[in-house]
């Protein structure tokens, strides 16, 4: 499926790595009456396993439509888009499901916890989907809680946690399947800046563990934390670089003022 | 996942709003226990009417005499003069399926005994009809075929005139007055109570020698009726045949001309009582069942609001690896669960209500344990039905669109 050509023609974050995400001219409309909108119009990337990639571009400019066919809930109106080799725009409906669930890892913007349900519960969730027995699923979440730096609040509701852990919640509930992408929405839109810079923390580190992680923000500063910077307008790519010198969130943090200042 | 998993989302879901899923199963609750009620109530009257029939004799049939039309006017039952004690003797000799035979004519009378009177039906009658209506003595005997060939002055009562009149008194061998004619006492009937059938009081009734009726009191040589007994209860469709075919000849009633005396047959009539309770029930439960829609229609209802409100939590559910088939059966359960909850408690008011219209209004209620699967099967049923659209609404989201939902 990986053509020579095209691992020329694109931008590669690791040389000789498998690639995760392999788009191919994917252009996508909407039908609006009488005219035809369009949202994407060829966009050709591929995405190496352990890159750290951030989207970035004006609203409208395509990469939140961009984003939902990476995230496998939308499907390209033309052109390819192979997850780790599977060609996802011949799946049904329920196959994108089960992709979703197994390889796929969403943070969004506004969290997205189910209030009144305890913090291990949201994590607990996409487990249910899966097909693992509700100990495994348990288990796995405990540790994900863990890895978030949340052990110790496990029992929690989403009302009594701060947007930062709730936010490292839904990062948990995103890792719990080990999914070989994690996509993130503007994950630190509803959060300031030091707590974003946390949250850029978890990134990080999780991307050093090998994690593959694909980040949309509007912001240059959340961006500067990716090794790839991707810029997005009017439904093509006009950018596509590695960052240079990226800053250590844990570093930035040291010379950020605490909420107590 | 599993449906246990499932269940158990469903119940934590419901739990979290405790007074509107209450209030959405009170719908279910009202129906499933008026159709447990009703269908107990109905079960209880058509239960009690067959005992009453059985008790009046199953094989039993009852010859009357008929109408009659006389210059255009119609005289009413009874009114012919045709049915006559040799009518009679002939069934006894020439319809096989006949057992045993009583004549019998009817008045009515005033009674005194004492300072007390009574105004009763009088009927005249021979002893074997004690032995056709399978009606015990509480005291004393029958009047005897010596008191009938005699036209004695003698008399049966029964329980509701003994009451009456007699009181405390011993009545067996006292003398009362009947259109002012002594009468000795001879026994005492016992109760058979209100008949389901005719709903008129059985035990108000006094019964004396045919010939002592005919002679002193009607001065009317025919008959009002006779009553056959079959030699069984599938023999008392052939003997009502045979007796209509044998009066018909014996009355010289061309072919296309109305009889002048009627037959029953209290096996049809057991039916026909059977049937009016069948479609009382069906009645009572369709009214009580119009109710456990309405409840349907409430489990709706919430449910689309319910979708409505977790919009984002079902895209979510379906971001994170949840199929059409996932979100939709997890909406329906919730309201299969809804529904059923509903049902159970349904059935322990249904149950309760039962007890106290037993209790209470003596009615006899019968809830048979098919009653309760039928209300378990419908109540779930029900949530199926009513929780499909919701579900279906639910499960077709987009979830792009269902995550951005505010």
């Amino acid at each position: 499926m990986v053509t020579n050509s095209q691992t020329e023609t694109t931008h590669t974050g690791m040389k000789g790595a498998e690639p995760v995400i392999l788009v191919q001219e994917v252009h996508k409309y909407y039908e609006l009456g009488e005219t035809r909108v369009h949202a994407l119009r060829g966009v050709s990337i591929e995405i190496a396993r352990g890159e750290f990639v951030a989207i970035m571009g004006a609203s409208g400019g395509g990469k939140s439509t961009f984003m939902n066919i990476l995230g496998c809930l939308d499907k390209p109106s033309a052109g390819r888009y192979l997850l780790e080799g599977i060609e996802v725009s011949s799946l049904s409906i329920k196959e994108l499901a089960t992709i979703r669930n197994h390889k796929l890892g969403f943070v969004f913007q506004g969290f997205n916890l189910l209030s009144r349900t305890t913090a291990l519960e949201n994590v607990e969730l996409p487990t249910l989907y899966a097909r693992i027995s509700k100990a495994e699923g348990e288990k796995r979440s405990r540790e994900a809680l863990a890895l978030v730096g949340l052990a110790d609040r496990i029992s929690h509701f989403p009302s009594q946690l701060s947007g930062g852990q709730q936010q490292r919640v839904a990062i948990a509930r995103a890792l719990v399947n080990r999914p070989s992408i994690l996509l993130a929405d503007e994950p630190t839109g509803n959060l300031d800046s030091r707590t974003s810079v946390e949250i850029m923390d978890i990134f990080q580190k999780l991307n050093d563990d090998g994690l593959t992680v694909v980040l949309v923000t509007h912001e240059p500063d959340i961006a500067q934390y990716a090794k790839r910077g991707i810029q997005f307008r009017d439904g093509k790519i006009r950018r596509d670089e590695r960052t240079e010198n990226q800053p250590r969130a844990s570093e930035v943090i040291k010379h950020l003022p605490s909420l107590e200042d | 996942m599993d449906l246990l998993a499932i269940i158990r989302i469903a119940t934590r879901t419901l739990a979290r709003n405790k007074m509107r899923s209450v209030l959405t199963m009170m719908g279910i609750i009202i129906g499933v226990a008026a159709v447990i009620a009703m269908l107990g109530v109905g079960q209880g009257a058509r239960q009690t009417m067959q005992e009453q029939i059985q008790a009046m004799g199953s094989n039993l049939l009852f010859v009357g005499a008929g109408t009659v039309t006389r210059s255009g006017m119609h005289m009413g039952w009874g009114s012919t003069k045709t049915l006559i004690y040799d009518d009679m003797l002939a069934i006894m000799r020439e319809c096989p399926a006949a057992q045993s035979v009583a004549p019998g004519s009817s008045s009515s009378g005033q009674v005194v005994f004492g300072n007390d009177n009574w105004a009763t039906r009088l009927n005249g009658t021979e002893p074997q009809y004690f032995d056709i209506r399978s009606w015990p003595f509480q005291e004393g005997s029958s009047f005897t075929q010596n008191d009938v060939e005699m036209s004695a002055n003698v008399a049966v009562i029964g329980e509701t005139v003994r009451k009456n009149l007699f009181g405390t008194t011993d009545p067996v061998g006292q003398t009362l007055r009947i259109n002012n004619l002594p009468f000795r006492v001879t026994g005492v009937l016992t109760p058979k109570g209100t008949s389901a059938a005719m709903g008129d009081d059985q035990d108000d009734i006094i019964l004396i020698p045919l010939t002592t009726l005919q002679k002193k009191i009607t001065g009317q040589p025919w008959l009002r009726w006779i009553m056959v007994s079959a030699v069984s209860r599938q023999a008392s469709y052939a003997a009502q045949q045979q007796i209509a075919g044998l009066l018909r000849d014996r009355h010289r009633i061309r072919t296309g001309d109305d009889d002048d005396f009627f037959v029953r047959n209290l096996a049809d009539m057991a039916d026909v009582a059977d049937q009016a309770g069948q479609v009382m029930t069906l009645l009572l439960a369709s009214i009580a069942s119009v109710s456990l829609i309405v409840g349907g229609i409430g489990i709706m209802n919430i449910m689309l609001v319910s979708v409505t409100e977790r919009t984002r939590e079902i895209g979510l559910r379906m971001a994170v690896g949840a199929t059409e088939g996932d979100v939709q059966q997890q909406f329906l359960i919730e309201a299969v669960v809804l529904s059923l909850m509903g049902g159970t408690a349904g059935i322990l008011f249904g149950l309760s209500a039962s007890y106290v219209i037993t209790k209470t209004l003596s009615w006899p209620v019968l809830v048979s344990p098919v009653v309760i699967l039928i209300a378990v099967v419908f109540s779930m049923a029900v949530g199926v039905f009513f929780g499909f659209y919701p579900a279906r609404k639910a499960a077709q989201l987009d979830p792009i669109e269902a995550l951005r939902y505010e």
